[in-house]
């Protein structure tokens, strides 16, 4: 099954990549962008048959090794075939 | 005094402490190859700066499941004193060994250069040797040395003196402009709970020979020395 | 049977297809013809530029390997050796500037390292175009990201280098990588393939489809659709890159390796083929066996890869599993890929089938050689004209100086090498920022310097004098640190080959280069040609960038460009004639480029380098710089812009001249340098450059901020050190940040 993982700040942490981006973003012409923040998103596949189980697993990865708990978030999307 | 030099792959800065221990201090030192399972025999272990995994997803993130860790983990919970720096600082907090996180500059780019550091306590193994709110001169060098950690916790290192160095200006002040990569408070090192365990980003090993342009350093590894032959 | 369209889109003539026809005497296949287009590309071939190369002084005591391996090796001493090379990764870097640089600074890493060495040292020449063309910070921002992003994850400091702008890069950046590595002088490897039956293993990353055709893109022209090409750009993996070194390093500790070769430009192809050339054998190889990061890649495919951080090699019979398990040991993997053989060819096996089958040496050795015609521009008179007369002297010199340095060709490169780890591995004795960069050699009393310099502004006007020119600069930066230079690398940037103008630059450039190198005494142990650096029809500055390396065999004797103290001495060694032409002045001040080059004299030169290596072999003193760009003024104000100091010494020095005080005060004569010293040592000084026959002169002293230069008995410059270096710092980062 598949999954994405998106990971990003927790809102109060400071992002100076998001912050550049939106700068460049206003000086573009978009003068009312705000709230610009980067993460990451992470594809996988697990070897789970339902996607309750699946999330479940990943949920782990994501508590042990794909965000760091003091200054990310993290969500979850199982992918299912149709 | 016998130092254990952690090698991950990626660390390159593991020569550079071994040879500041063993040809600078002239103590004993061995690499460790973070395969190794066992620090015992060791009386200070040093966890040395570098690109572990090449700080791919973060840095240190990969590193803390290393083999060795877990012995660190057990080295350090029997008091044994642990030195990170740089990317050794950064695995240290992602091992839980140490609080906080360090995250991109806030300039968003690599920083080499030199720093100034006020000592914040003398109250530490890595800094006995130095007055609190003296300034040395350490160079830095990295891309996510901006520390970050929630404010009871920096309420904490407060309250138990835990921090070790600030960044600051050559007259000791701190704020904005000697701040190199935007960390909380200027914090440049701090101490764990009960002591034993330190990290830091700029790099001691890198200044402890005239030659190289400074020997602030060698306060540093005097401190370790001293504290170690106290014990 | 291929028709002309398949020929062309390979990159090959009909006259190169009709040779290769000649030696294979058949029809050849499409791998097969793709492997002639990379073999006979500019790129691996050297095809338009051989027959001059073999014009370069390349023999002396101090070298152990000249030109042909994978980089230069040269004699230091004490039973070590040094490993050095400088190569251009231009085209990537213009399409894709943060992984062009980051891989070009690997390939040249996999050269010394490939060798034996260990890589201590990394330095980059750069070349943008005009600071205002909208491309130029973006293309900036990323190569000196891309070199910091693999040299720092390398643990290799990157210690110095040259950064420039000008106009004729504005379609066509250069990015030169300098690598220099330490090496046992009994430990050297080879990229040769002998011993028939022995095992040919593949080391490293996966193949992917990375860079097919990369060779043949880096010998084209940009034309119109240059952004267009980002698919064959590679992607540089630094942490495999480390693992491969210590890999390798650990390796080489043992005798299991016969010979080995990085892949590089034309990957399997050029590795195979250029190791079985050198040892007069063959390769047979099961391309089944590379290991693949892809599915369904072709026979095609694999051998012109250019994915990174893989190298070829082969050991004795009997060694493979000891070299795997050193390789798992680094988490990378190795494979017998084949074997040698004993009858010249290189054999493409595909499940069990002949996918290509080519003769080793032919392809190798045998590449077409171009000597294609040359002729000088027509416009060359109307360049060198040059009236004195016609430009009127700055009002304010104090100003003027202000805004040279200040100007992007001049100012602080701070911006720059702050982004690098230039102190990693604790060797660094002198940092960026100074005339050479310079690192100690532990375990012995040794320190090797290094600097990479050009002037491409001189090799427009004149390349002869050009390139006489960068050779004299970069041994004299090299001598100011102290050190005798003892040889170079070079990296020659030009448009295409194909234009008798160009082919003109080059073998002037190269006359000049290798009369210098003769004269001073610095043989051409390593380099690299990079053509077709053009846009449509403009071609770049004829800009042959070289990198010297000369040894101190003292470090304590360590001489940095950097007043130490107030009061010193200050010297100025050699002499000043009327010299603007092509000088920064005349550009900045004036918004010309023309007239003649300064003139160099090579015996002039070689006294004033032999005088600046005894002056600090005897600790006479405490600091020598250059004068160069930007002539006199600027040469004395960066004597006082020492990095990390926050109130700057200043000097007060008076110069006699019969010449108009700008000309005397902006020239760009030669052979020139500018030293301090404790004032007793001053007579023993000005007594040991006579003996050489340097001119020398007692021209004032250090102060403790203020400067004031008089020259021909008129204060032209009065102001405080701390302004100018206000000006000189803040430039870049304003630049850069606007």
């Amino acid at each position: 099954m598949k999954a994405k993982v998106t990971v990003t700040l927790k809102s109060g942490v400071l992002d100076p990549q998001g912050r550049a981006i939106e700068g460049a973003l206003k000086s573009l012409g978009w003068k009312g962008v705000k709230g610009v923040r980067v993460g990451k998103s992470i594809e996988l596949e697990v070897d789970e048959k339902d996607p309750q189980s699946a999330k479940a697993v990943v949920e782990k990865m994501c508590e042990k090794l794909l965000a760091n708990p003091v200054t990310e978030k993290y969500q979850i999307e199982i992918i299912t075939d149709r | 005094m016998k130092t254990a030099v952690l090698v991950f792959p990626g660390s390159n800065c593991d020569h550079d402490c071994y040879h500041a221990v063993r040809h600078v201090l002239g103590r004993e030192a061995k690499f460790v190859w973070h395969q190794e399972t066992s620090l015992d025999g060791f009386d200070l272990v040093i966890v040395p700066g570098g690109f572990s995994y090449g700080d791919y997803l973060r840095p240190g993130a990969i590193a803390k499941f290393s083999p060795v860790m877990g012995a660190l983990a057990k080295f350090t919970a029997k008091g044994g004193l642990a030195l990170g720096i740089c990317n050794g600082f950064q695995i240290l907090t992602e091992a839980g060994l140490l609080p906080g996180a360090l995250m991109l500059n806030s300039g968003m780019k690599f920083i080499c250069k030199d720093t100034y550091l006020r000592v914040e306590t003398s109250d530490s193994f890595v800094t006995g040797r130095m007055e609190k709110g003296k300034v040395i001169s350490v160079p830095i060098a990295h891309m996510e040395g901006c520390y970050i950690a929630d404010d009871d916790t920096l309420k904490r290192l407060e309250d138990d003196d835990r921090i070790l160095l600030r960044y600051c200006g050559p007259d000791g002040q701190t704020g904005d402009e000697s701040n190199p990569n935007g960390s909380y408070g200027s914090i440049a090192g701090v101490l764990s709970e009960k002591r034993n365990v330190a990290g830091m980003m700029p790099h001691p090993e890198r200044v402890v020979e005239a030659s190289l342009g400074g020997v602030d350093g060698l306060l540093v590894f005097e401190s370790i020395l001293n504290s170690l032959s106290a014990a | 049977m291929f028709d002309a369209h398949q020929i062309i889109l390979h990159g090959l003539t009909y006259d190169e297809f009709d040779l290769a026809l000649e030696i294979i005497g058949r029809q050849p296949n499409m791998v097969e013809l793709g492997i002639f287009s990379v073999m006979w590309s500019e790129h691996c071939s050297y095809k338009s530029s051989r027959t001059h190369l073999k014009n370069f002084p390349t023999t002396g005591p101090q070298v152990i390997h000249g030109p042909g391996e994978n980089a230069g090796v040269v004699d230091i001493g004490d039973g070590l050796a040094v490993v050095f090379k400088m190569e251009s990764h231009n085209h990537p870097s213009y399409i894709e500037p943060y992984q062009g640089a980051a891989t070009g600074v690997g390939g040249i890493l996999r050269d010394v390292f490939t060798m034996g060495a260990r890589p201590y040292a990394l330095l980059d020449s750069l070349r943008f175009g005009d600071p205002s063309h909208p491309k130029t910070k973006y293309l900036l921002d990323g190569v000196v990201a891309g070199i910091a992003g693999y040299g720092n994850c390398m643990g290799v400091p990157t210690i110095g280098g040259e950064l420039s702008f000008h106009p004729s890069y504005n379609g066509n950046c250069l990015v030169n990588a300098f690598n220099l590595g330490i090496v046992n002088k009994d430990r050297i490897f080879l990229g040769t393939a002998s011993g028939v039956g022995n095992p040919v293993m593949y080391v490293g990353s996966k193949t992917g489809r990375d860079g097919i055709h990369g060779a043949t893109m880096a010998s084209a022209e940009f034309g119109d659709g240059g952004e267009e090409r980002r698919p064959t750009v590679q992607v540089g993996d630094p942490f495999t890159e480390k693992q491969l070194l210590e890999a390798l390093l650990e390796l080489f500790k043992t005798d299991y390796v016969v010979g080995i070769q990085d892949m590089g430009a034309a990957g399997l192809t050029s590795s195979s083929f250029e190791m079985a050339g050198r040892a007069g054998t063959g390769v047979e190889l099961d391309i089944e066996k590379v290991p693949r990061r892809e599915e369904g890649m072709n026979p095609y495919e694999v051998m012109l890869s250019e994915s990174q951080e893989r190298m070829l090699l082969v050991c004795h019979k009997g060694v493979e599993d000891k070299i795997k398990a050193i390789f798992e040991k680094w988490g990378l993997s190795a494979e017998v890929v084949g074997r040698v053989t004993g009858d010249g060819m290189v054999r493409i096996m595909e499940k069990g089938q002949m996918a290509a089958e080519l003769p080793a040496a032919p392809l190798s050795q045998k590449a077409p050689m171009y000597s294609r015609p040359a002729s000088p521009p027509d416009d060359l008179a109307v360049r060198h004209k040059l009236d004195h007369d016609s430009l009127p002297q700055p009002k304010d010199y104090t100003e003027t100086l202000s805004r040279l340095l200040a100007s992007p060709n001049l100012c602080s490169r701070e911006w720059v090498y702050n982004q690098y780890d230039h102190m990693v591995r604790t060797n660094t004795i002198e940092k960026p920022g100074s005339d050479a960069a310079v690192i100690r050699v532990k375990g012995t009393s040794k320190a090797v310097a290094m600097s990479l310099d050009c002037n491409s502004r001189y090799c427009y006007l004149d390349p002869y004098m050009g390139g006489a020119q960068a050779v004299a600069e970069a041994t004299r930066n090299v001598a100011c640190s102290g050190a005798k230079p003892l040889a170079i690398t070079d990296c020659l940037n030009f448009g295409s080959p194909e234009k008798p103008e160009v082919m003109w630059q080059f073998i002037q450039a190269i006359k000049g280069m290798s009369d210098a190198c003769i004269a001073l005494g610095t043989p051409v142990v390593s380099g690299n040609v990079s053509f077709y650096n053009q846009t449509g029809e403009t071609a770049i500055n004829p800009t042959p960038s070289i990198g010297a390396m000369g040894l101190l065999e003292d470090h304590e004797k360590l001489v940095s460009q950097y007043f130490s103290e107030e009061g010193d001495v200050i010297i100025v060694l050699g002499e000043t004639f009327a010299e603007i032409g092509g000088s920064e002045y005349l550009s900045v001040i004036h918004g010309q480029e023309r007239g003649a080059p300064p003139k160099v004299d090579l015996t002039k030169e070689a006294a004033l380098q032999k005088t600046l290596v005894e002056l600090a072999d005897k600790r006479l003193v405490k600091s020598m710089h250059d004068v160069s760009d930007g002539g006199l003024g600027v040469a004395l104000m960066e004597c006082c812009f020492k990095p990390g100091t926050s109130a700057p010494l200043g000097f007060e020095v008076s110069l006699a001249t019969k010449l108009r005080p700008d000309i005397f005060f902006f020239s760009e004569s030669q052979s020139r340098a500018v030293i301090s010293c404790n004032p007793a040592k001053a007579k023993d000084i000005l007594a040991l450059a006579k003996k050489n026959g340097v001119p020398a002169l007692n021209a004032g002293k250090t102060s403790s901020g203020d400067v004031e230069i008089m020259v021909g008995g008129r204060v032209l410059v009065k102001t405080s050190s701390a302004t100018l270096k206000k000006a000189w710092s803040e430039a870049l980062p304003k630049m850069m940040n606007s």
